[in-house]
This record gives structure tokens, sequence and C-alpha cells, in this order.
């Protein structure tokens, strides 16, 4: 009986490990075979298999162009200042109304959570025809605070994500605090708002990641070549390049290296932040 | 809104300081509420009123507007296009499906100890840290003929007359665009179960081993239920996920050959076409089937966890309740 489950438990360690190694591996080819046309040249791109290795892999020219030609600099400046923004504002906006929303008992209350409610059900894409023309009128097109704001306008996942710790914030906190002569101002930003680490690093994650990949938004806000943001500079590769793919691989290469290195610093987090995050979808 | 935690009354001591409070709780409810409510005003409510508005006209961005009536909602069901893209959608669905299936299955994998545990959640992650576009480009060099994946099976034998064109042929090519999907999002469904699972209490697995559970015990009675309510959360957010799939085969295909998502054909009708009030249209039926999606799974929680409300933290203490009895089950084998 013993000798059995043995037996089971090494067969079930075996297929564990092969289905992991497999998976793995699904995961990271598609990326890994971009890596090696990366660092090809035009010339041993034309004419070695795709899964040889490049002859060098100290060859950068690929990077250089494309990091050129999309104007990728640019792209990581503004999508850089894009980021700040957008996450210090939706921070302090998800945390403030949270805050209302949680502690006090007013008329409509009820009726604004279900409003934002709602609000989430609604995917971005599809509202963006008549947001467009709100856009228009309002001047905000081709401008690179236009594009934030709309960015933070659509920010439903932090306000969730802030309301759902306030609940576990016990009350009392605040109410010792105002016996002791704190304002409501003073409770949110001294007593309250530091304990809100968990939340924004959970709402930072999420958004942060929403925001570095959003191409849709960006692409139809912010045509002006000056005010690319990384995703809508690669999609320049779609055109001229066209077959290229060593060009068009190291631009990916160059929007991916960022958020992996990121990823690795704080693999904790992002783990913590998405579980976190995923309680009310 | 029992949840709702009300102000904290002044006590009788302060009643000279009431007005102030008084006045003080609108001050900050108004400075703190003004921007979100304006932006959501602007941003959500505004474009939607617009949106039902213009679903009854035939209209361009500038220019004149003509009512139609119904005849927006009519050509929704009965332009192919349209038509057809809600059909490409089910294929997502079924991606859908697949994925959360497998991550399911790696999420329980890994719940037992793993070597290198951090390597192989990492790997599968990454993917969705990666952009819409760039996952597209990867994946377009990846289907091209003769490049990747027609390589990999060569590799294993596979004649270059018998892999199939997979972005070309229109009996797979939906199926390569719905596997980007997969590809993109297994990891990060892994991550959330895997969460979800690690939260029942270690001891648990331990209890139930000292009594002898082996590991198809351990994940019946104690690691299904733990997640069962995230699951199924996750089932029905993919549909509508699916219905708004559009990076992969905006990048890829463009939407040619029959792969049109909703939102790729919604794209064009929309800032190519400039047919507003067509697109204005697809935007609301869209939604209603999200809506619809969304009291489904209300309901469904409603029924599961029959306690009146979908309060997630009430169905939590059943989850560990029923994995507590669980576990005594067991223990009793």
């Amino acid at each position: 009986m013993m000798k059995q489950t043995k037996v089971l438990s090494v067969f079930f360690s075996i297929f564990k490990y092969v289905m992991l190694i497999a998976a793995a591996l699904i995961a990271l080819i598609p990326v890994c075979v971009c890596v090696l046309t990366a660092f090809k040249t035009t010339e041993e791109y034309n004419n070695t298999s795709v899964l040889d290795l490049p002859e060098s892999f100290m060859n950068f020219d690929n990077f250089k162009e494309a990091f050129q030609v999309a104007n990728m600099l640019r792209g990581f400046v503004n999508t850089g200042v894009v980021l700040v923004v957008v996450l210090t504002a939706s921070v302090f906006i998800g945390a403030m109304l949270a805050y209302v929303l949680n502690r006090f008992k007013f008329k409509g209350n009820g009726l604004i959570q279900n409003l934002f409610m709602f609000a989430a059900l609604i995917p971005g894409i599809a509202t963006q025809v008549t947001v467009y023309q709100i856009m228009y009128s309002l001047g905000l097109i081709n401008h690179l605070y236009g594009y934030m704001i709309v960015l933070m306008g659509t920010d439903i996942i932090s306000i969730y994500i802030f309301l759902q710790f306030f609940e576990n914030l016990p009350v009392s906190l605040d109410e010792s605090a105002i016996v002791d002569g704190c304002t409501y101002f003073g409770v949110f930003f001294k007593i309250l708002f530091p304990l809100l680490k968990p939340a924004i690093v959970t709402s930072l994650v999420l958004k942060g990641v929403g925001v570095y990949n959003e191409y849709y938004m960006a692409n139809l806000y912010l045509q002006k070549e000056e005010l690319k943001t990384i995703s809508t500079a690669l999609y320049k590769f779609t055109g001229p390049y066209g077959n290229q793919y060593n060009y068009i691989c190291a631009g990916v290469l160059i929007t991916i290296i960022p958020i992996f290195i990121l990823f690795l610093i704080f693999q904790k987090q992002v783990y913590g932040g998405m579980a976190a995050g995923a309680v009310k979808g | 809104m029992e949840r709702q935690i009300s102000t904290p009354k002044p006590k009788k001591s302060f009643m000279d300081r009431l007005k102030g409070r008084e006045g003080q709780k609108w001050l900050v409810i108004i400075t703190f509420m003004f921007a979100p409510l304006l932006l959501l005003f602007v941003f959500t409510y505004l474009p939607f009123a617009k949106m039902v508005q213009f679903s009854f006209y035939n209209m361009k961005y500038i220019g004149p507007m003509k009512f139609v009536g119904l005849k927006n909602y009519i050509d929704v069901f009965q332009r192919d296009d349209c038509f057809k893209s809600l059909i490409v959608s089910v294929y997502y669905m079924g991606g859908a499906v697949v994925q959360l299936a497998l991550a399911l299955f790696f999420a329980s994998l890994m719940v037992f100890k793993v070597k290198g545990s951090s390597f192989f959640k990492g790997a599968m992650f990454f993917p969705y840290l990666i952009c819409g576009i760039a996952v597209g480009f990867i994946f377009k060099f990846f289907y091209a003929r003769g490049f990747v994946l027609d390589s990999i099976l060569q590799i294993f034998g596979m004649n270059q007359e018998n892999i199939p064109m997979w972005l070309q042929d229109k009996s797979i090519n939906n199926i390569s665009l719905a596997a980007t999907s997969v590809w993109r999002y297994t990891g990060q469904n892994m991550i959330l179960f895997l969460g979800a699972m690690m939260s029942v209490d270690a001891d648990l697995y331990e209890a139930a081993s000292l009594d002898g559970a082996n590991k198809w015990h351990q994940f019946r009675y104690i690691i299904l239920p733990s997640i069962k309510s995230i699951v199924v959360l996750n089932l029905i957010l993919s549909i509508s996920g699916s219905l708004s799939a559009f990076e992969p085969p905006y990048v890829i295909t463009n939407g040619t050959m029959g792969t049109g998502t909703y939102f790729v054909i919604m794209n064009r009708i929309a800032h190519e076409n400039q047919k507003v009030g067509l697109a204005c249209a697809m935007a609301i039926v869209l939604l209603a089937i999200i809506v619809v999606c969304t009291v489904a799974q209300k309901l469904f929680f409603k029924y599961v966890f029959d306690d009146g409300t979908s309060d997630e933290s009430k169905a939590a203490v059943r989850k560990r309740k029923k994995a507590e009895k669980a576990a005594k089950k067991v223990g009793q084998i």
C-alpha cells in the first residue's frame, strides 16, 4: 500500500514538471524567437531559418534603427509623463472618492456608487465613438493633457480597490482622531491615506499596466507625430517595414524591456496586486 | 447599504461643534467628489446618452443628421460584417474557456510544492504584461508562412505542404488568433486562481494529508470549493472580454479573411466609414449583451451562495465553512 502511493507520487511529480516545462516553453518561445531575430542583420535574416542563432548577440543595429525610425525616445518620454500624472491623479481621485462614499451617509450615496458600478460595465472602446466628439468640442484632441484627462475619466478600477479597502479600515480610527480635534481633511490625509499603502500598490500595478499598454485612445486622441506613446509608436512598424521582422522584433523588444525589468524587481507586488484586484473583478 | 458606516456622530458634549462638523462634512464631500463625478459625467454618461441618441440617426461626425428609427439596430443583425463579427466572438469565447481550464490546471499544480515555481509563474504570467500591439507583431511573425511555428513543426517532422496557412485559411485563422489571447491571459488567470487557493489555510492541507487524503481529494474537497466563485466570475467576465477582443486581429490580419471581431468592425465603421449612427447602435447592442451577462452572474451568485446578497465576504465565509467541512469529510475517509 505504502509503496503504491510512493510510485503514484513520483509519477505525479514527473507529470507535473513535464507540464510546467511545456507551458513555460510555449509562453517563452514566441518572445525568444523575437530576441534571436532582433540580433540578425538583414542578410542573415533573409538567409537563415528563424530558429537559427544570430551570428552575434552584440549586433545592436536593428535596435538603433527601430529606436530612431519609430521615434521611441519620444514615445518613452510621452508614456512616462502620462504614467506619472495619471497614476498620481488616479490614486488621489480613487482614494478621496472612496473615503467619502464609504465614511459618510448622505442622500445620493448609493446612487453614485451604482453609477460607478454601471460605468464599469461599459467596455472602453465602445463609447469612444461619442467620446471623440466630446473631446473634439472641448479642444482636447492632440494634447497630451487631453489624453491624460480621458484616461483618468475612465478610471473605475482604482475606485473599486479603494472602496473595498476602506471597508476593512475600522471607523474607530476616524472617530478617535476627530475626538482629538482633527478635521475630516486631516483624518483623510494624516490618518487614513498612509494606511492605504497596499491598496495604492494594487491600483498602481493594475492601472500602470493598463496605461503603459493602452493603444486605442492614444491612437485616436494623439495623432501628431511628436505626441506618440510607446504603443502607437510601435504600431508604425505595420507600414514601411512590412516583412522586415528583424527590425520589428527589435522594436517589440524595446517596448518589452522596461516592463520586463520592472516586473523582475516588483514581482511580489505585481502578483499581490493582481490577486487583490481580482476579488471583485 | 448595510455596509455603510454612518458619520461619526458628535456626542452631546460636542453639540456646540455640530454645526461646524456638518458644514465641514459637506465641504469634504463636495471637494472630494467634484473631480471624479465631473469626469464620470463627461466621459461616461454624456457619451452614453449621445450614443443612445445617435443610434437612431444616419449621420457622420460632421454634417446633417437624419432620423432613421430602428434601422441601425436592424442593420447590426442583418449586415454581413456586423453579424459575422458576433460569430467570430464565439471563437474567442471558446478560447476563454480553454484559457480558464488551463489556468485552473496549472494553478492546481502550482499549489503543491514546486521547485523553481517562481520561474514557472513568471514565465507564464509575463505575456500579460506585453502590450497588445507587441503581442500582435510577435504572433504575426510567429504564424507567418515558413516562419516560427512552421519551422518548429518541421523540426517535429511535419511537411511544409501539410501545414495549414495559419492566418489565411478561413477554417482555422480565427482559432490561431484566439490562441494569442489564450497565450496572453492564461498566466494572469493562473495567478488569480493561485491567489485564491493560497488563501486557504495551509493547516487544512496538512491536516488533510495527515488524515491520508491524496492529491485528488485535496483538490476536490479543499481547492475547488475555495475558488469556485472566482472561476465563475472570470468565466462571465471572459464573455465581455471575448466580445471586446481587438488588438490581435487589428494588428495581425486587420480583420481581413473573416477575422474581424466586433470591435475591429466597429472601429472601421466608426472611423473609416464614418457611419456614426450604425457604430453607436453596435455599441448599444454590445452593452445590452454585457448587461444581460452581468445580471445572469448576479443571479447565479444569489442561487449558488443563496445568502441573499452578492457580498463577497459572506460568500468567503461560506466557502471556508464548506472547506472545513470538506476537510472533516476527507478525514473520515
